[in-house]
C-alpha cells in the first residue's frame, strides 16, 4: 500500500517553483490523486472514441435514426424494438449471420490446427530451417490486410489469375468437373468467395498461432516428453497427454482471440466480395456497413445490427476476460 | 526416398527401436529399423515439411512482386510464367507518376500514411505510458475495473463503432482530415499498449526511484531520468503495435476520407484503383508491393521484440 506519492512526501520540497504549483501538488498528495491524473488522458480518449460511440449506437438502435435526423430536418423518434423486429424479419440478416458463423467456424478451426502444427514443426526443426520457416511465416503475418486481399483477389481472378489456370490443367478426378478456366470465385456465391476468404485469413493468421504455440512449447520441460516416450507414447499421444494439458491456457486464449477476429472480419471480405457488390455474400459486418453507408442510410437498423454483433462478441469476450483473470493477469 | 535405406539396415537391428520411430511417418508395417536411420528419416521428413510450409507461405508474396515487374502482355498471357520474361519497371513508374491511379503519386499517399502513423505512435505511447505507470505503481480504487475495461474495450468491433464515430466526427468537422484518423487510431491502440507496457513498468525496481527521491530528485526528474530509459524497450514494443495498427487500418479511413483523394492513406489508395473495375493488375501489384515493403522490413527488424511483445500481450495478459 505504500506508493510513490507517499514516499515522495519524505523528500525535501525541492523546488520553490511558485505557490500555486506547490498547492496543487499538496492536493494531489493529500487525496492521492496521482494515479487518477495519470489515467485521465487514456480514460478520456477511450471513453470518447470507443465507449461513448457504443452508447450512441445502442441509443440509435431504438430510434428511427436516418438522414433526416442527422441533418436535424426531422426529430428522431423512439420506436422501441422496431429496428430489431425489422432485422429479425429480414432474410438477408439470417443469411449474413449464417455466413459469419460458418466462416468463423471454418477459419478458426483451420487456423488453429495449421498454426499448432507449424508451431510443433518449428520446435522440432533444426536452427537454420526453423529460422527460415518462421521468417516466411512472419512475412505472411506482416503483409497488410489490404495488400493481402488485393493479392488473393488477383490470384483467384478469372482473367489471368493463377489458381484458375492451374485448376483447369488438373485432372477432373482431382478437382471435379467444374469449368475452372474463367471460374469467378468472388461473384459466384458465398461458398467460393468465403473459400478464398478462409485461405486468406488462415494464411495471415496462422503465423501468430505458430509463434505463440512455439513460445509455449519452449516452456515445456524436455524431460516430460522424454518420459512420455519411454512409456511408449507416440507423437499423437505425446501431444494430447503432455503438451496440450500444459499449454491449455494458451490454447484457450488463442481460441477466443481467433473467434473474435474471424467473427469480425471486414477488410478482407469487403475487398474480396467487390466493395459491397454482392448482397448474397454479406457477412454481418458487411450487412451492417451497408445499412449505414449505402443510400439511404439507416443508422437505426445499422445500430441494431452493431448491438447484436457486439453482444455476441461480448459473450466471447467474457470468456476471454475470465481466462485472463484466471491466469493472474490483473495482479 | 529413404525406403531402400530403411529395409537394408532394418534387417540388422532388432528391438530397441521404440524411442526412434515415434516421429517417423507411419507408412507400411515395416521391418524394424535402427534408431540412427529412423532419426535421419525423421529429420528429412521434418525438413521437407518445413520447406513445403515456407514455400506455400512465401508464394503469394512472390507472385505479387513477380506480377509487379511484368509487362501487361505477360500478366494476361495464357501461360503464366513464374518470373517475368521481360522484367519492367513500367508499373512502378506509373504508380510513382500518379498516372496509374489518376489521383496522385504514390509518394503523396505514403506521406499521408507516414504522418498519420507517426503521430499515432507518439500520441499512443505518451498516453499509455502515463496510464501504465498508474496501473503498475499505484494501488487505487477502480484499478481492477480499469484493467477489465481495457480488456473488454479491446474487443469492441470497429464496425460497431463506425456509425457513431462517423456522425460525431462529421459534427466536429474532423472527417476528411488526417488528424481525425490519428485520434481514432491512438485511442484504438491504447488498450493493448497499456496492457503491454504495464508489465515493463512493473519491472523497474522501486529502489532506484527511492534512491533518486532521497537524493532530491522531483517526480518529473525521476520519471525522465530513471523510469523512461528503463521502460524504453517496452515503448518500442508498444510503438510497433500502434505503428502496425495505424499503417494497416482500413475501415475508419475508408469511411472518414470519402472522396478526399489528397488525404487518402496507403490502404485506401491501393483499394481506390483496385475498385475501379477493369483492374490493371501490374500497377496494382506494384502499388501494393510498395505499400507492403515498409511494414515487412519493420517486422523483420524488430521480429524478436514483436513476437515476445505480442505474446506477452496476448497470452500472459
Amino acid at each position: 500500500m505504500v506508493d510513490t506519492a507517499q514516499r515522495q512526501r519524505r523528500a525535501p520540497a525541492a523546488r520553490p517553483a511558485g505557490h500555486r504549483r506547490a498547492r496543487v501538488s499538496v492536493l494531489v498528495r493529500r487525496y492521492r490523486l496521482a494515479p487518477y491524473l495519470l489515467l485521465l488522458p487514456s480514460v478520456a480518449a477511450i471513453g470518447l472514441v470507443l465507449l461513448w460511440p457504443v452508447v450512441q449506437v445502442a441509443l440509435y438502435s431504438f430510434q428511427n435514426y436516418g438522414l433526416p435526423q442527422t441533418t436535424g430536418a426531422a426529430p428522431a423518434q423512439w420506436i422501441g424494438l422496431g429496428n430489431f423486429r425489422a432485422t429479425f424479419a429480414d432474410p438477408e440478416f439470417w443469411l449474413s449471420l449464417r455466413i459469419t458463423v460458418l466462416f468463423a467456424l471454418a477459419a478458426v478451426t483451420i487456423t488453429l490446427v495449421t498454426g499448432t502444427l507449424v508451431g510443433l514443426l518449428l520446435n522440432a526443426l533444426g536452427r537454420v530451417m526453423s529460422v527460415f520457416v518462421s521468417t516466411a511465416a512472419l512475412l505472411a503475418w506482416a503483409t497488410p490486410p489490404v495488400s493481402a486481399s488485393v493479392l488473393f483477389y488477383w490470384l483467384f481472378n478469372p482473367d489471368g489469375g493463377l489458381v484458375d489456370w492451374a485448376l483447369a490443367r488438373m485432372p477432373h478426378w482431382l478437382v471435379g468437373s467444374t469449368d475452372w478456366a474463367g471460374f469467378n470465385w468472388t461473384t459466384t456465391g458465398a461458398l467460393p468467395a468465403y473459400t478464398v476468404a478462409t485461405l486468406l485469413v488462415v494464411w495471415q493468421s496462422f503465423p501468430f498461432i505458430a509463434v505463440t504455440v512455439l513460445a509455449g512449447l519452449k516452456t515445456v520441460p524436455a524431460e516430460l516428453h522424454e518420459a512420455a516416450r519411454v512409456d511408449g507414447a507416440g507423437a499423437w499421444q505425446g501431444f494430447w497427454k503432455v503438451t496440450y494439458p500444459l499449454l491449455k491456457p494458451i490454447f484457450l486464449v488463442l481460441l477466443l482471440l481467433s473467434v473474435i477476429w474471424d467473427f469480425n472480419v471486414f477488410t478482407q471480405t469487403y475487398l474480396l466480395t467487390g466493395n459491397l457488390g454482392n448482397r448474397d455474400e454479406y457477412n454481418l459486418s458487411l450487412y451492417l456497413y451497408d445499412k449505414a453507408f449505402t443510400f439511404p442510410p439507416s443508422y437505426g437498423l445499422s445500430g441494431a445490427l452493431a448491438l447484436i454483433l457486439t453482444i455476441i462478441l461480448l459473450v466471447v469476450t467474457v470468456g476471454y476476460v475470465r481466462a485472463s483473470v484466471r491466469q493472474g493477469a490483473l495482479s | 526416398m529413404t525406403s531402400t535405406g530403411m529395409t537394408s539396415t532394418g534387417m540388422t537391428s532388432t528391438g530397441m527401436t521404440s524411442t526412434g520411430t515415434t516421429g517417423a511417418p507411419r507408412a507400411l508395417p515395416r521391418p524394424r529399423i535402427s534408431p540412427k536411420t529412423a532419426r535421419k528419416t525423421r529429420t528429412t521428413f521434418l525438413n521437407a515439411s518445413g520447406l513445403l510450409v515456407a514455400l506455400l507461405t512465401l508464394f503469394p508474396i512472390f507472385w505479387m512482386i513477380s506480377t509487379a515487374f511484368k509487362p501487361s502482355q505477360e500478366i494476361y498471357s495464357l501461360t503464366p510464367h513464374l518470373l517475368p520474361a521481360h522484367p519492367t519497371l513500367g508499373n512502378f513508374s506509373q504508380v510513382m507518376s500518379g498516372q496509374a491511379s489518376g489521383i496522385g503519386s504514390f509518394w503523396l499517399f505514403f506521406r499521408n500514411s507516414l504522418a498519420v502513423t507517426l503521430a499515432t505512435v507518439v500520441l499512443a505511447s505518451l498516453v499509455s505510458l502515463l496510464a501504465s505507470v498508474a496501473v503498475a505503481r499505484f494501488r487505487f480504487r477502480f484499478r481492477a475495473s480499469y484493467l477489465i475495461m481495457l480488456l473488454i474495450v479491446q474487443m469492441i468491433p470497429g464496425q460497431a463503432l463506425i456509425i457513431a464515430l462517423f456522425l460525431d466526427f462529421d459534427r466536429l468537422g474532423l472527417l476528411q482530415n488526417l488528424g481525425g484518423l490519428v485520434l481514432v487510431y491512438a485511442a484504438q491502440a491504447l488498450p493493448v499498449s497499456i496492457w503491454m507496457l504495464r508489465n515493463f513498468v512493473a519491472t523497474v525496481p522501486r529502489e532506484l526511484e527511492e534512491a533518486a527521491a532521497i537524493d532530491g530528485a522531483g517526480p518529473m526528474r525521476i520519471f525522465w531520468r530513471i523510469m523512461f530509459p528503463l521502460v524504453a524497450p517496452g515503448l518500442v514494443a508498444t510503438s510497433i503495435f500502434s505503428f502496425i495498427t495505424a499503417y494497416n487500418e482500413f475501415i475508419v479511413a475508408l469511411t472518414f476520407l470519402g472522396q478526399a483523394h489528397s488525404d487518402y492513406t496507403l490502404p485506401i489508395y491501393v483499394t481506390y484503383f483496385f475498385g475501379r473495375g477493369g483492374a490493371e493488375w501490374g500497377p496494382i501489384m506494384a502499388a501494393s508491393t510498395l505499400y507492403t515493403i515498409p511494414v515487412v522490413l519493420f517486422f523483420l527488424l524488430v521480429q524478436r521484440r514483436m513476437a515476445s511483445g505480442l505474446v506477452a500481450g496476448a497470452v500472459k495478459g
